[in-house]
């Protein structure tokens, strides 16, 4: 199946742009001795869709007034976002190697002083959907016709800052703005539970959250670019309606034994496991393209 | 330092609020053409932004109690080239809300104006859940914020104008009750310069916001007595004046600072830093002594917790009377 996208890349195109993304994303975290692993893997189809598919807007004027604004809410992918921006066209991919490195535009977390395509600094859970509702509040005071979009992790929706913001967002009937859970079920540590300590389910039905909210809701496969494309089809058809996307994700996705294994929340791979993952990941390419 | 354009000749003086000087300054500014939006925490009828909220109510964004989204939804409004104007007290912008303005508002350095009404212990007898007598300190150790607390009306009317154009996030301590007009109209402000609005040798008090019509009242009383106090007044605590701090300091060599908070990184705090890095000097610091306040009448408090020019004019007098003592 194929489908008709306003950028005009199939969905062959955007699932290679997604192992290229996997790919110099583990090459930036061995690079930098330090950064985050699962959860950037988890969310990079859903930014490699965004920006070369659904978002409008011009690397070459990164402050254009009537962009659509992405706010990546949590923060600790940032070098997803990063790899996804570099191979946009932002900055050279190059730049990629001075992830986390002193005077580097590419800090820990996502700085909008520093690198022009950050369109909100963020880093401290919880706090980019209400940056989301002031562009999304502002663009219709301006008679500005962008969309905001705001990703979210499901480990950051336990902070009341989100629930503050979306009950604001239904109140405004903000239309213009779009919140993508990035629904990987797997935090850091977790809960106490009968056999000690588990990691599932962050937060139950998150979608009867947001509906709850006044949000509309849709879920999506996070890794499919199809199922992502419908889903933000439907978000931006919405009139009066902020949409709340649950996007099913599998944390360290494209590398089997990263994915779903919480010890890759934040670990450094050795040389062997990073040729192994990119093995892995440019094999899958192949097999999907029929080639292999 | 500049000698300021002070009203000594109208007694008694005329009261005026802060806060519904700012509603109505509001306004103005926004009928001259700046792009501004209030976000207000449910409390505009107290913090005066109703008065803005009738004049714009297109620009009027009620957040209800949630302050914390409030700071976000300022932040990207900010991006947007609105600046943001908060109505909330100073006890919840500066405490609740301080990880949201650390991280969207003062690391990103956008255009958002902290406004913290009802600040200091005289709240209109709500206690100590409402009474701020730490946002200085907190609002000095976070980079990139400039710390403004005017005296009067007059003056917050000329801060206003000031840091609507500054183009930096900004706090701005005000405060419930009315209080006396000490400037008058052609008073300029420029933010970072203090004003020296009386002279003397004997002995230089330096003191921010409303506690500055108090810190007159003291210098008149030792004036009677036969000693000739400055009186400094300090309306932006960062970025600080240091040469005005010091002239005054050369001058009077003794120093009494005075404010509406805690003694511990506020004003007091502010000028000790500066003294002791550029002029050591001897020193009192009038404040709150580390403590949190409580419910009363604005009198009562100001007497139980040290802020009275009564009390202020005793503690100089002390301090008079040990002059001369050697600066160790």
């Amino acid at each position: 199946m194929t489908q008709t996208r306003r950028s005009g890349r199939s969905t062959a195109e955007l699932d290679e742009l997604s192992v290229r993304t996997r790919e110099l994303i583990l090459r930036s975290v061995f690079e930098a001795g330090a950064g985050h692993i699962g959860g950037p893997l988890s969310v990079t189809d859903i930014l490699v869709n965004l920006y070369f598919d659904r978002l409008s807007v011009d690397p070459e004027d990164p402050r254009k007034p009537d962009r659509d604004r992405l706010i990546l809410s949590k923060g600790h992918s940032s070098i997803a976002l990063y790899t996804v921006l570099a191979l946009r066209g932002y900055f050279p991919v190059e730049e990629l190697a001075t992830f986390d490195a002193i005077d580097s535009r590419l800090q820990g977390h996502p700085c909008m002083k520093t690198l022009p395509g950050v369109d909100m600094s963020t880093g401290s859970l919880g706090q980019g959907l209400s940056p989301g509702v002031g562009m999304a509040l502002g663009a219709r005071h301006s008679g500005l016709d962008f969309h905001t979009w705001v990703i979210l992790g499901d480990g950051e929706i336990q902070e009341g800052q989100i629930w503050e913001a979306c009950f604001t967002a239904s109140r405004y009937e903000l239309g213009n703005l779009t919140a993508i859970l990035d629904y990987n079920r797997l935090p850091q540590f977790g809960w106490p539970s009968a056999g000690g300590y588990t990691r599932e389910r962050p937060i139950e039905n998150p979608a009867a959250k947001f509906a709850a909210f006044g949000w509309d809701t849709v879920e999506c496969d996070g890794h499919d670019h199809e199922s992502l494309s419908a889903a933000f089809d439907q978000a931006e058809a919405a009139t009066d309606h902020p949409t709340a996307i649950i996007a099913n994700t599998v944390k360290g996705k494209g590398v089997s034994f990263m994915e779903a294994d919480h010890a890759w929340h934040a670990k450094v791979p050795t040389q062997q496991e990073l040729d192994d993952a990119v093995a892995e990941l440019t094999s899958d390419m192949l097999t999907a393209a029929g080639t292999a | 330092m500049s000698e300021s354009t002070i009203d000594l000749t109208s007694e008694p003086r005329a009261n005026e609020a802060l806060r519904e000087v700012w509603g109505q300054t509001l306004c103005e500014l926004t009928e001259a053409g700046a792009n501004t939006v209030v976000l207000d925490g449910d409390l505009a009828n107290s913090t005066r932004a109703d008065i803005f909220a009738e004049c714009f109510p297109e620009r009027f964004f009620e957040m209800g109690i949630a302050e914390q989204n409030m700071a976000g939804v300022a932040a990207g409004l900010a991006t947007l080239g609105y600046t943001p104007w908060l109505s909330s007290f100073a006890a919840f912008l500066t405490s609740r809300d301080l990880d949201q303005i650390r991280i969207v508002i003062a690391q990103p350095g956008l255009d958002v104006k902290i406004c913290g009404g009802y600040s200091g212990i005289l709240t209109g007898k709500t206690g100590k859940t409402h009474q701020s007598v730490e946002d200085i300190a907190t609002f000095r150790a976070l980079p990139g914020i400039d710390v403004i607390a005017p005296a009067d009306g007059q003056e917050l009317r000329a801060a206003m104008n000031a840091i609507a154009i500054s183009g930096r996030p900004t706090y701005l301590r005000l405060t419930r009750d009315a209080s006396p007009v000490i400037f008058t109209g052609s008073y300029q402000f420029e933010i970072g310069q203090a004003q020296l609005l009386r002279a003397g040798t004997d002995l230089g008090i330096i003191s921010t916001g409303v506690q500055t019509v108090r810190a007159l009242d003291t210098a008149y009383q030792l004036a009677q007595r036969g000693f000739e106090a400055a009186v400094l007044h300090v309306p932006t605590i960062k970025p600080i004046d240091i040469d005005a701090i010091v002239e005054v300091a050369d001058r009077a060599n003794l120093i009494m600072t005075a404010e509406d908070h805690s003694i511990i990184g506020g004003l007091g705090g502010a000028v000790a830093e500066v003294l002791g890095e550029h002029r050591p000097t001897r020193m009192k610091r009038i404040g709150i002594q580390d403590r949190f306040g409580e419910s009363g009448p604005n009198d009562a408090l100001l007497e139980k917790y040290g802020l009275s020019a009564d009390y202020m004019f005793g503690r100089a007098l002390e301090l008079l009377g040990s002059k001369g003592d050697a600066v160790a």
